[in-house]
C-alpha cells in the first residue's frame, strides 16, 4: 500500500470513526429515553392514584381501611368489605389451585408418557392465556347454577353441620357469592402455578433424581423429599404469583361474587372484591367522595399486589440464583 | 524474564509491555512481555485457566465489553498503544480481526457475512463489493463450495464451513493482524486439517496470534510458541526449539503431559 | 404391614392423586371451552358480523361495531407499544448491567407484567379522561399499551440475552459500532423472538375488559373516532353477559367465543414463529 492510500484510508476510517462515536451516543441516549418512559409511565401509576384518592384519605383517615360500611347514598366509604372479599376469594382460589397445580406440575414433570409431556404442558400454557372474562361468562351461566343445585346443598349438609366451620357453609344455595368467585379464581389461576411450578421442577438436575432413584427411592419419595425442598423457593415464588393475579383479577370475580356490600359471614353469601367494585361502580360513580374513595381502593389493591408480586420475583429469583451456584 | 528471541530483519507486529490484566480484584495475568512477529503464527498454549485466551483478548481491546475487566501496561501496534484510553477501540478492531471457538456465523446470508464488515470501513461500489467477497470466500478456501449459494444464511452451512465463513469475514476487511481463539477446538478433525492449513497460507498477508488447547496443532503450524501458567508467560520461544528443548520445567512437564 | 408395603403404597397414592389432580384441572379447563364452543357457535350468524349492537329490549343484533373498535384499539396499542417495548428493551440488555436506573426500570416492568389491569384503567382515567375531558379510544388504547409494553419489554430484553456472548463479539471484532452490533446482529439474530413478545402482548391485550371499562368506555353506535368513546368486544360482552336480555346474553357468548379464538390463534401463532429456527 503506498503511503498516499493509507493516509487517505486512515482520513476515511477517522471520519467513520467520529461517526460512530456520535451514532453509538445517540443510540444510547434514544434508548435510554424509552426506558425512563417506560419506568415514569409505570411509577406514576402509584403517583397519580394517591393524588385522586387524597379526599377520601383526608375525609376517613385510617378508618377507611377497616370501615366497614359502604353507602353511596349516604356518602360514607370503607374498604372492609372489598378487602375481606379479595382476600377470602384469593385465599379460596389458592386452597383449591395449589394442590392441583402441585399433581398436574408433578404428572408432567415424573410420570407423564413422553409423548403426552408436549402437548399437555402446551395447553396448559395456552388454557393461561384465554381471557378472563371467558372464565366469568362461564361461571356466571354455567356453573353458578349447577353449583347452587347440586354442590352447595351436599355441602350445607355436611359441612355445614360442623361447628365452627360450619357457618361458612350456611345460608341460601343462590349459586353466586364468595364460594363460586373463589372457585372459578382458582381454575383461573391453576394454569399459571401450575406452568411455575413445572418450570422450576424442571431445573432439578437430573443426576440429583439419579442418586435419589439409585437408593431405591419411590417417585413420590423423590419429589417429596428431593424435588420439593430443592425447589422450594420457586415453588412458592410460582404460588405467591398465582395470588397476585387473584387478588387483582376482575372480571372472573365480578361476574360470579354477587357484588353485594354486606359481610354476612357465609361463603355462599354475595359479596365484593375491591376489583368488582370498581367494575360495578367507577363508571357511574358521582365525582366527589365516592370517586375518591374508589381510587383508594385501587391504590390499596395496587400496593397490596405490589407487594405480592415484589416478594414473588424475588423469591423466583433466589431460586434462580441458588440453582446457578 | 524470557529472553526475546527475534531474528534481526523481522518486524515486529504487537510489542507486549509489562502487561498485568484484572478482572476486579483477580489479576488473570502477570507482567506479560512479548512480542508478535509480523507475517508468523505465533501460538499460545497452556492448561485451561492460564490466561491465553485473556491475552488474546487484550490484544483487540474485547475485554472493555465488560465493566470490571481492565488491561494495565503497554501493547505497542503501529507506534501507538493500543491500551491507551484515548484509542479508539473500533479502530483497533477493524485493524486486529478475530476469530473464536465456536463458528460464529451472523444471522445473514453468506455475502451479507463479509460484506457487513468491510462496509463498516469502506465505501465499495458494488461490483468492488462482489470482487472482495470472493476475494475473501477465496482466502478462506471456502469460495467453490459456496459460490452458488452466496443468498443463503449463513447458518446453513456446515460447523467446518461457518468456522471458514468467520476466517474469511476477518480477512475480509484486510487486518494486519488476525487472532484466533481456538478456532478449531468446535470442529471435526477433517474440518480442523483445513483450517489449520488455511492458517499457514494466511501468513502471507496476515500476522496470527491464535490460542489453542491442542500442542499438536501448535507444533504443526505455528513459527514461535508461547507457554503460560498461571496468569504467568513462562517460556516464548520458536516452535521447534521449544517443543524439543524446553528450557523451563513447568514446559517441559506441561508438553510431555505430566500436567495439564 | 411392612415397611417396604407402606412406602410403595404411599407412592401410589401420590401419584394416584396427582393424576386425579390433571384430570381435575384438564376437566374443568375443557369444560369451559366446551361450553365456550356450544353456546359461541349458536351465537355466531351472519347479523353477528354485520349489524350493530341492539337498543335494550330490541330482538336481534350483532357486534360489528364492538369487532371493529377491537381491532382499531388494538391495532393502535400494537403500533404504540411495539417501539417503545422494544427499544426499552435493547436499552436493559445493552445498557442495563451498568446502571442502576436499568435495574429499577427492569424490576417496575416485572411487577407491571401481572398487576392488576383495572388499576391501569384508574390510572388512565386520572391521566387521560379527565385531563381531556372524556371518555376516547385514545384513553383506550393508551390503557392497553400500558400492559402492552412490559410484555414486550421483558421479552424482548430475555431474548437478548440469549444471544451467545461469542456472537456479540465476533461483530465488536470487525470494529462495528455498539448499534450495529445491536440492531443489525444482535436483534436480527432473535428476531423471531421479539415477533413473538409482541405477538403475547397482542393475545394479552385482546382479552383485556377491565382497563377498557374506565377509559374507551363503550359506544353503543359504530364509531371509528379514536376521540370518541368507543365499542369494543370485552366491554360488550360484560354489558351484555351481566343485562337481563336473552339476545344480549347470547351475543356475549358469540363475543367471548370470538375472542377466545383469537387469543388461541394468536398464541399458537407465537409458538409457532418461535420455534422457526434458521430462518432469514
Amino acid at each position: 500500500m503506498s503511503e498516499a492510500a493509507a493516509s487517505s484510508r486512515a482520513d476515511v476510517h477517522g471520519a467513520k470513526v467520529r461517526l460512530f462515536k456520535l451514532q453509538d451516543m445517540a443510540f444510547h441516549r434514544v434508548t435510554l429515553v424509552f426506558a425512563l418512559l417506560v419506568l415514569a409511565a409505570l411509577t406514576g401509576i402509584l403517583f397519580s392514584l394517591g393524588q385522586q384518592a387524597e379526599p377520601a384519605f383526608k375525609e376517613f383517615g385510617w378508618g377507611f381501611l377497616w370501615g366497614n360500611v359502604w353507602s353511596v347514598p349516604d356518602d360514607k366509604f370503607g374498604a372492609r368489605i372489598a378487602i375481606y372479599g379479595t382476600l377470602v376469594t384469593s385465599f379460596i382460589a389458592l386452597v383449591i389451585a395449589v394442590p392441583i397445580s402441585f399433581g398436574i406440575a408433578l404428572f408432567l414433570t415424573e410420570t407423564c408418557p413422553a409423548w403426552l409431556r408436549r402437548p399437555l404442558g402446551t395447553a396448559i400454557e395456552l388454557l393461561a392465556g384465554v381471557p378472563s372474562i371467558v372464565y366469568g361468562i362461564w361461571g356466571l351461566f354455567v356453573f353458578a347454577p349447577l353449583f347452587a343445585d347440586y354442590a352447595q346443598p351436599i355441602l350445607k349438609a355436611t359441612l355445614g353441620h360442623l361447628p365452627v366451620i360450619g357457618k361458612l357453609f350456611s345460608g341460601p344455595a343462590i349459586g353466586i357469592g364468595i364460594l363460586t368467585a373463589g372457585i372459578v379464581l382458582s381454575l383461573m389461576v391453576i394454569p399459571f402455578i401450575a406452568s411455575v411450578m413445572r418450570d422450576v421442577f424442571d431445573t432439578v438436575p437430573p443426576v440429583l433424581k439419579e442418586s435419589a432413584y439409585g437408593m431405591g427411592c419411590t417417585t413420590w419419595e423423590v419429589v417429596w423429599n428431593i424435588v420439593l425442598p430443592y425447589t422450594r423457593v420457586g415453588v412458592i415464588g410460582g404460588i405467591m404469583l398465582g395470588l397476585g393475579r387473584a387478588l387483582g383479577e376482575t372480571m372472573a370475580v365480578t361476574f360470579v361474587i354477587g357484588n353485594s356490600n354486606r359481610i354476612v359471614g357465609s361463603l355462599f353469601a354475595p359479596g365484593n372484591s375491591i376489583a368488582s367494585v370498581l367494575a360495578n361502580e367507577f363508571g357511574e360513580a358521582d365525582p366527589g367522595l365516592h370517586i375518591a374513595s374508589l381510587f383508594a381502593l385501587g391504590l390499596l389493591l395496587f400496593v397490596i399486589t405490589f407487594f405480592v408480586l415484589a416478594l414473588s420475583r424475588w423469591l423466583i429469583y433466589l431460586g434462580v440464583k441458588k440453582q446457578g451456584k | 524474564m524470557p529472553e526475546r528471541p527475534i531474528l534481526p530483519g523481522e518486524g515486529i507486529a504487537l510489542q507486549v509491555r509489562n502487561l498485568n490484566f484484572y478482572y476486579g480484584d483477580f489479576k488473570g495475568l502477570k507482567d506479560v512481555n512479548l512480542d508478535i512477529v509480523r507475517n508468523k503464527v505465533t501460538a499460545f498454549i497452556g492448561p485451561s485457566g492460564c490466561g491465553k485466551s485473556t491475552l488474546l483478548r487484550t490484544f483487540n481491546r474485547m475485554y472493555d465489553l465488560y465493566p470490571g475487566q481492565r488491561a494495565e501496561g503497554e501493547i505497542m501496534f503501529n507506534g501507538n498503544n493500543l491500551l491507551d484510553k484515548k484509542q479508539d477501540v473500533n479502530l483497533v478492531r477493524a485493524k486486529i480481526g478475530m476469530v473464536f471457538q465456536k463458528p460464529t456465523p451472523f444471522p445473514m446470508t453468506i455475502y451479507e457475512n463479509i460484506a457487513f464488515g468491510v462496509r463498516l470501513y469502506d465505501k465499495l461500489p458494488g461490483s468492488e463489493m462482489n470482487d472482495r467477497v470472493e476475494w475473501a470466500l477465496r482466502k478462506a478456501a471456502l469460495w467453490d463450495e459456496v459460490k452458488d449459494k452466496l443468498g443463503q444464511s449463513g447458518l446453513s452451512l456446515s460447523g467446518g464451513q461457518q468456522q471458514r465463513l468467520c476466517i474469511a469475514r476477518a480477512v475480509a476487511v484486510k487486518p494486519e493482524i488476525v487472532l484466533l481463539d481456538e478456532p478449531t477446538s468446535a470442529l471435526d478433525p477433517i474440518s480442523t486439517a483445513k483450517v489449520e492449513e488455511l492458517v499457514s497460507e494466511l501468513t502471507e498477508d496476515y500476522t496470527i496470534a491464535m490460542v489453542t488447547h491442542n500442542m499438536q496443532q501448535a507444533a504443526r503450524i505455528s513459527n514461535y510458541t508461547a507457554f503460560m501458567y498461571l496468569g504467568e508467560l513462562i517460556e516464548f520461544g520458536k516452535t521447534d526449539e521449544l517443543f524439543v528443548k524446553p528450557k523451563a520445567q513447568q514446559t517441559e512437564d506441561y508438553i510431555t503431559g505430566r500436567f495439564g | 404391614m411392612n415397611l417396604y408395603g407402606r412406602r410403595t403404597w404411599i407412592n401410589r397414592l401420590g401419584i394416584g392423586l396427582s393424576m386425579v389432580a390433571m384430570s381435575l384441572g384438564l376437566a374443568g379447563l375443557l369444560w369451559i371451552l366446551w361450553t365456550l364452543f356450544a353456546k359461541g357457535f349458536a351465537a355466531l350468524s351472519w347479523d353477528f358480523f354485520t349489524t350493530d349492537t341492539p337498543a335494550p329490549g330490541t330482538p336481534g343484533g350483532g357486534l360489528r361495531n364492538a369487532i371493529v373498535g377491537s381491532g382499531i384499539l388494538i391495532l393502535v396499542t400494537t403500533v404504540v407499544s411495539t417501539p417503545i417495548g422494544i427499544l426499552a428493551g435493547i436499552h436493559l440488555a445493552e445498557f442495563g448491567d451498568k446502571s442502576r436506573l436499568a435495574s429499577i426500570t427492569r424490576f417496575v416492568t416485572d411487577i407491571m407484567l401481572s398487576a392488576p389491569s383495572i388499576v391501569i384503567g384508574l390510572f388512565v382515567y386520572a391521566l387521560v379522561v379527565v385531563t381531556f375531558g372524556g371518555f376516547s379510544g385514545w384513553a383506550g388504547s393508551i390503557a392497553l399499551s400500558l400492559i402492552a409494553i412490559p410484555v414486550v419489554v421483558r421479552t424482548t430484553e430475555n431474548m437478548l440475552r440469549l444471544v451467545p456472548t461469542s456472537l456479540r463479539e465476533a461483530a465488536f471484532a470487525l470494529g462495528a459500532p455498539h448499534w450495529q452490533v445491536s440492531i443489525k446482529v444482535t436483534l436480527h439474530a432473535v428476531k423471531a423472538g421479539v415477533v413473538t413478545g409482541v405477538l403475547l402482548a397482542i393475545a394479552r391485550v385482546t382479552g383485556e375488559t377491565a382497563p377498557l371499562l374506565f377509559t374507551a368506555l363503550n359506544n353503543q353506535f359504530f364509531s371509528a373516532d379514536m376521540s370518541q368513546p368507543m365499542a369494543n368486544l370485552p366491554v360488550a360482552i360484560f354489558q351484555f353477559g351481566m343485562s337481563p336480555y336473552d339476545n344480549w346474553v347470547q351475543l356475549a357468548w358469540g363475543g367471548s367465543l370470538l375472542i377466545a379464538l383469537l387469543v388461541l390463534a394468536i398464541n399458537i401463532g407465537a409458538r409457532v414463529i418461535f420455534h422457526q429456527k434458521d430462518t432469514l
